[in-house]
């Protein structure tokens, strides 16, 4: 059996979710063979080719893979599948958008977002945010795949000497051409990748009390979040949400204050190591899932907390 | 100008989901059902480009039983000119509603298909990728920002790391992400207009799609259980127990 695992990259370095997702790829088991594609990316390629327990790195160096459109990668990987018994990306915005593309034209189904690897061709994966969890087998040559970081202890960046071979170019498809990122100006970490998130809900009763969580945040490292009640009375922008119709997060420590604990924002971060809540009603459903809660009056408790940090 | 949204119905969001006891799937009977949400901004931001003078028909398309009619319903009382139903009893995975969606989008030809980034039941997030690629069509994941421009779309994407803005040519497969809009409630006088708003009902076998599923389903179940820690009496005592005891900071 070989593996293919489609890194995403920054052209320079390999962003953390491929190491996780060669990870689960150690444990299907086989070969691995990577796939770095983009522009001007060999430096990512050299930082492939050194993570541990790969066989080859494949570079597929070219301008219209610049910008990871899904149009041109996705045949890029399509003609590569067969060779393959599966074909591995990371469930990030990048290999969600890459991988079922591919996948369709390979006339394969995926599997989106496993969270174990049960054997070769079974899989565990959450649906319906997290509240039930489906193990599928799947009868495909190729089993095409994107993987949940969360859920895979990373593999050592060192140790391995694969080696990098060029393959090459499917060309521009002329659909869709890139314009520009607006990459977050915060020096806060991006939230679904932060080891520490402060989430804030409707008890903080106004946006400007999110000055308070953010002095919290910055001492730790943090990143802020909020509940979709938060969100919807106006406190915090949309891409702040955690939960189910938000973004799913599962940090080392999840701290909720003033967050009640809907069902679905509990689908949003249950999965986190350690949960705090803070809040001042006792019977919150928060309390529930909590770790170590406390309660207090968060416009007592958050000041306090920042002080003692 | 024809925009095609594809819409499911599902499990209402607020709605607590319950695994059944033989762990064959999760319990549907007697629970109540909606339009996925991230359909309803597709369905919206649809009606708002027609609002704009820059489309002349949204029509919906469903493909599951028979109260998907419903979900149409819903859509059509929003302001969608009329809907496609497609029956079909069983799950269909995404490549299989991918292709069903190919076979309508060659009858009706649209010029736009707008979609939820995923639906809340499967969690797939495959459908508009995967019709894009069928379709040979450009895509557009994850859209909080969708602007007509001639033969073009202006695209602003949501992206791990902030936004990230690209053009597609038209036609295109736009999937669509929360902070795109906030869909409307439908009034009273449209949803008793939507009652009369024409629904064609199409069969699989019609279309000419196989829809057997290629997973197999070995077990649905509960994830464990978080139990319940403890509850601390002070702030001070809350670091301690993170510094010390779960060593988190």
């Amino acid at each position: 059996m070989a593996i293919l695992v489609i890194v995403e990259h920054d052209n320079n370095s390999v962003l953390a979710a491929s190491l996780n997702t060669v990870a689960a790829a150690t444990e299907i088991g086989g070969d691995i063979d990577l796939l770095v594609a983009g522009h001007n990316c060999g430096g990512a390629a050299d930082a492939a080719a050194k993570i541990s327990g790969v066989r080859r790195v494949l570079l597929a160096d070219s301008a219209e893979y610049a910008h990871g459109l899904a149009e041109n990668t996705a045949p890029l990987i399509a003609g590569m599948a067969s060779d393959y018994s599966h074909v591995l990306a990371p469930a990030t915005t990048y290999g969600k958008n890459i991988l079922p593309r591919a996948a369709a034209l390979c006339d394969t189904v995926q599997i989106s977002d496993i969270i174990a690897v049960i054997d070769a061709d079974t899989f565990q994966r959450p649906i319906y945010a997290g509240n039930a969890l489906a193990t599928v087998k799947s009868a495909e040559a190729v089993k095409m795949i994107t993987v949940r970081s969360t859920a895979f202890e990373a593999v050592s960046e060192d140790g391995g000497s694969a080696s990098i071979e060029s393959v090459s170019a499917t060309g521009d498809a002329g659909l869709s051409s890139y314009e520009k990122s607006e990459l977050s100006s915060s020096e806060r970490p991006e939230l679904t990748s932060a080891s520490i998130v402060v989430s804030g809900g409707r008890g903080m009763q106004d946006g400007s009390n999110f000055a308070m969580l953010e002095k919290v945040a910055d001492k730790l490292g943090a990143a802020v979040g909020a509940s979709r009640a938060a969100v919807d009375a106006g406190f915090v922008p949309n891409d702040y949400q955690v939960g189910q119709t938000g973004k799913v997060v599962a940090p080392d420590l999840y701290m909720a204050v003033g967050i009640s604990g809907a069902i679905q924002h509990l689908a949003g971060m249950k999965d986190s190591k350690v949960i705090v809540a803070i809040n001042k009603d006792e019977e919150a459903p928060i309390f529930q899932v909590a770790d170590y809660g406390l309660v207090a009056d968060l416009f007592d408790a958050v000041p306090e907390l920042e002080k003692e940090l | 100008m024809k925009i095609l949204v594809p819409v499911k119905r599902v499990i209402d969001y607020n709605v607590k989901v319950r695994v059944k006891a033989d762990q064959s799937g999760v319990e549907l009977a007697n629970v109540k059902m909606a339009m996925n949400p991230f359909d309803e901004i597709a369905v919206e931001q649809a009606l708002r480009i027609k609002e704009a003078g820059q489309a002349d028909e949204v029509v919906l398309v469903s493909i599951g039983p028979a109260q998907s009619q419903e979900t149409i319903r819903t859509g059509l009382a929003m302001g969608a000119d009329r809907g496609i139903h497609i029956e079909a009893d069983q799950d269909v995975e995404p490549l299989a509603v991918a292709k069903l969606l190919t076979a309508v989008v060659s009858k009706e030809e649209p010029a736009l298909i707008l979609c939820g980034k995923q639906a809340i039941d499967d969690d797939s997030n495959q459908t508009a990728q995967m019709l894009s690629a069928l379709l040979g069509w450009s895509q557009a994941t994850f859209a909080s920002g969708v602007e007509l421009a001639g033969d073009k779309v202006k695209i602003i994407r949501e992206v791990d790391g902030g936004l990230e803005h690209i053009d597609v040519s038209m036609p295109a497969v736009i999937s669509v992400d929360l902070r795109l809009n906030e869909p409307r409630y439908a009034s009273l006088p449209n949803i008793m207009k939507a009652k009369k708003k024409p629904i064609d009902s199409l069969s699989v076998d019609e279309l000419g799609i196989d829809i057997t599923p290629r997973l197999t389903v070995l077990k649905v179940e509960e994830p464990e259980a978080r139990k319940a820690g403890i509850k601390v009496g002070s702030v001070s005592e809350l670091v301690d127990k993170l510094k010390n005891e779960a060593k988190v900071i």
